[in-house]
C-alpha cells in the first residue's frame, strides 16, 4: 500500500514537471506586457484576445502564415515520405531480388546518420540548382525518412500475407493495381504512425529551415518564433507576441496527439508498432 | 507460351525495383551524395590568388587536412566538444533514467487507468513541443521574475539562482532536452513492458517476489533491447544539440557562438563563409557520433537492428 501511494505520487510529480511550462504559457498568454514580468507567474490576466490580436496583426499575419507554412511542410513531407517508405518497405518485405540485402543495410546505415554531416552539402547542392529560399529546400529533404522505410517494411512483412498477393495477381490484377487496392490498405495502421513520426519531426525541425530560408515569408513557425525572440532581446514589448505565438503554435499538435494516441506505441528495438 | 512466361518473368524481376526506384533517388540525392560531398569539401579549400578580386582570382585547391587541423585547433573546439559530452553526460542518463522510472511506475499501475492514463499523457505531451517553443518557455520560466520557485524562494528570503549564467547553463539547456525527450522514450519502453504477459509477473508474485525485485529482475531485462536503442539514438541526438542553445541565446549572455560543436559548424559556414573548415568539423562529428553509436552497440553485443526475415 505504502508503495503504491509512493509510487502515484512520483508519476504526478512526473506529470506536473512535463505540464509545467504548457501551464504557465496558457496562463502568460493572457497577461499584458506590463503584466508578465510584474504579477505572480501563475495569476492569470485578461488579455488573452488582446494578445491574440497583436498576434494577428503583426506584420499583416505573418504568424499565419507562418503556421501555413508550418502545416504545408510537414503534411505535405510526411505524405510523400509515407508512401515512399510503404512502396520500398513493401519492396523490401515482400519481393526477393539481387542487391535487397545491401539495399536493406544502406537504408538502416542511413537512420544512424547524424544530421548534422549533410546541412552544409544539402545547402550548396540545392544552392546550386537555385532552390534554396524556396518551399522545396524544405520538402525535398524530408521526403526521404529511412526509419519510415525500415518501419514500414516491417508493417508490410507483418501485415501483408503472401497468399492474398498471389490471389490477387492471379487475379490479373496489375502490381500498381495490387499495391493501391491491397497492399495499402493492409498496411494502414503502421503507415500512420510513419506518417505522425514524419509529421512531428518535419513540424518540430529548426536546422533544415533556419539554414534554407532567407524569406520570413516561407519560414515555418519555428524559425519565425526564433527570429521573433531575438526581437523581444531588443524590444520587450515583442514578448507577449512570443509567449502567445508559442501557445499557439503547439495547440495544433496537442490536438492531433489527443485524437491519435492509440497510433503513438512504439517498439523501437523490435521496430513495431503495437495498435 | 515459353515466351510469354519468360517475359513475365522479366517484367516481374523490374518490380521490386520499380517500387524502390523513387525512394533509392531520393536517399542518394539528399543522404548519399551530402555526406560524399562534404568529405570532399572537407578536403578542399579556396585559393586566392592575386589581390583576390573577380571570378577568376578564387580557384579550389585540394587541401589535404589543412581543414582539420584548422578546425581541431581552433581555441574554441575544445571547449566545445567539453561541454558537450558534459551535457550528454546530464541529458543522456537523467532523461533514460526518468523515462524507465515512469514507464515502469505507469506498468505497475496498470489497474489504474484514470492515473497512469492521465500521466502518461501529460508526459507524452512535451514530444508535440518543438525544441524551439520548449527552449523558449523554459527560458522565460527561468528568468527570476517570472520562475514561480523564484517567487516561492523570494518569499522564504531565498534568492534565486540565476539559470542562465554561465555556472548553471549547462544545466539549464541539459533540463529542456530531459524535458522534451523523456516522454517518447517512455512510451518506447512502456510499450516494451506492455508486450509481457502479466502471468509472468503473477507467477513470480506468488513466489513472494517484492515489486521492486520484480522490477529489477524480470522487467528491466524485458526492456533491455529497447534501453539500448533509445539510448543510442539519445547519444546521436545529443551530439546534435543546435536548435536549444540557439534559442536561449538571446536570453542569456553566457551562450557563445560556438557553444556547441554544430553550432561552431553553422558559424564557420554561414556566418564566416568558411565552409571547407565546417565541413571537416562536421565530419568529425559526424565520424565520433558513429564510433560512440557503433562501439556502445558493439559493447553491448547487439546489432543496430533486428535484421531478421519474418
Amino acid at each position: 500500500m505504502k508503495n503504491s501511494k509512493l509510487a502515484t505520487t512520483l508519476l504526478l510529480l512526473g506529470a506536473a514537471y512535463c505540464l509545467l511550462p504548457v501551464v504557465w504559457v496558457l496562463i502568460a498568454s493572457s497577461k499584458s506586457a506590463g503584466e508578465l514580468f510584474s504579477t505572480f507567474t501563475l495569476a492569470p490576466g485578461t488579455h488573452l484576445l488582446d494578445n491574440l490580436g497583436d498576434l494577428s496583426g503583426y506584420r499583416d499575419g505573418l504568424y499565419w502564415r507562418w503556421m501555413a507554412n508550418t502545416a504545408l511542410y510537414a503534411g505535405v513531407g510526411a505524405a510523400v515520405s509515407t508512401l515512399l517508405s510503404a512502396m520500398s518497405g513493401y519492396a523490401l518485405a515482400k519481393f526477393d531480388f539481387p542487391g535487397k540485402g545491401l539495399v536493406f543495410n544502406v537504408i538502416l546505415a542511413g537512420v544512424l546518420v547524424p544530421g548534422v554531416i549533410l546541412a552544409i552539402p544539402q545547402y550548396l547542392l540545392l544552392s546550386g540548382i537555385g532552390l534554396t529560399n524556396t518551399y522545396w529546400a524544405v520538402l525535398l529533404p524530408s521526403f526521404i525518412s529511412p526509419y519510415g522505410i525500415y518501419l514500414a517494411r516491417i508493417f508490410a512483412a507483418a501485415a501483408v500475407p503472401s497468399e492474398i498477393l498471389e490471389a490477387s495477381r492471379i487475379d490479373g490484377a496489375g502490381d500498381w493495381r495490387t499495391f493501391a487496392r491491397v497492399v495499402l490498405p493492409m498496411m494502414r495502421t503502421g503507415l500512420v504512425t510513419v506518417f505522425l513520426f514524419q509529421f512531428v519531426a518535419i513540424w518540430n525541425n529548426f536546422m533544415l529551415p533556419y539554414i534554407m530560408l532567407g524569406d520570413d515569408k516561407l519560414y515555418p513557425l519555428t524559425v519565425g518564433l526564433n527570429g521573433l525572440l531575438n526581437q523581444g532581446a531588443s524590444q520587450p514589448s515583442m514578448y507577449t507576441v512570443v509567449v502567445t505565438g508559442a501557445l499557439v503554435s503547439i495547440v495544433p499538435l496537442i490536438a492531433l496527439f489527443l485524437t491519435l494516441q492509440r497510433y503513438w506505441q512504439v517498439d523501437l528495438a523490435a521496430g513495431g508498432v503495437k495498435a | 507460351m515459353s515466351l510469354t512466361t519468360t517475359r513475365r518473368s522479366i517484367r516481374r524481376a523490374g518490380v521490386p525495383y520499380a517500387f524502390l526506384a523513387p525512394g533509392l533517388l531520393l536517399f542518394t540525392l539528399f543522404l548519399a551524395a551530402p555526406i560524399g560531398y562534404a568529405g570532399y569539401l572537407s578536403l578542399r579549400k579556396v585559393k586566392v590568388s592575386g589581390l583576390g578580386l573577380g571570378s577568376k582570382s578564387r580557384t579550389e585547391v585540394w587541401a589535404g587536412l589543412s581543414n582539420y587541423a584548422r578546425s581541431m585547433t581552433d581555441p574554441e573546439w575544445l571547449p566545445s566538444v567539453y561541454r558537450i559530452l558534459g551535457y550528454g553526460l546530464i541529458v543522456v542518463p537523467a532523461m533514460l533514467g526518468l523515462a524507465l522510472l515512469m514507464a515502469l511506475l505507469l506498468d505497475a499501475n496498470r489497474t489504474r487507468p484514470a492515473l497512469s492514463g492521465f500521466a502518461r499523457i501529460s508526459i507524452f505531451l512535451p514530444y508535440a513541443v518543438p525544441a524551439v517553443v520548449a527552449s523558449l518557455l523554459w527560458g522565460f520560466l527561468y528568468l527570476p521574475r517570472v520562475s514561480p520557485f523564484g517567487y516561492a524562494l523570494g518569499k522564504l528570503g531565498i534568492g534565486t539562482p540565476e539559470l542562465l549564467s554561465s555556472s548553471w547553463v549547462l544545466y539549464a539547456v541539459a533540463n529542456v532536452a530531459v524535458w522534451g525527450g523523456t516522454g517518447f522514450n517512455m512510451i518506447v519502453l512502456y510499450t516494451a513492458l506492455k508486450s509481457v504477459p502479466t502471468s509472468l509477473y503473477e507467477s513470480a508474485r506468488i513466489d513472494g517476489a517484492s515489486e521492486l525485485a520484480i522490477a529489477w529482475r524480470i522487467k528491466i531485462p524485458i526492456v533491455l533491447p529497447s534501453l539500448i536503442m533509445t539510448f543510442v539514438f539519445s547519444m546521436i541526438a545529443t551530439l546534435q544539440v543546435f536548435a536549444e542553445p540557439m534559442t536561449l541565446k538571446p536570453l542569456s549572455n553566457t551562450i557563445s557562438f560556438t557553444w556547441t560543436p554544430l553550432m561552431k559548424v553553422y558559424r564557420d559556414a554561414f556566418v564566416r563563409n568558411d565552409i571547407h573548415s565546417a565541413a571537416a568539423t562536421s565530419v568529425v562529428i559526424a565520424l565520433a557520433t558513429f564510433l560512440l553509436s557503433f562501439g556502445f552497440l558493439k559493447l553491448v553485443g547487439r546489432r543496430a537492428f533486428d535484421q531478421e526475415d519474418s
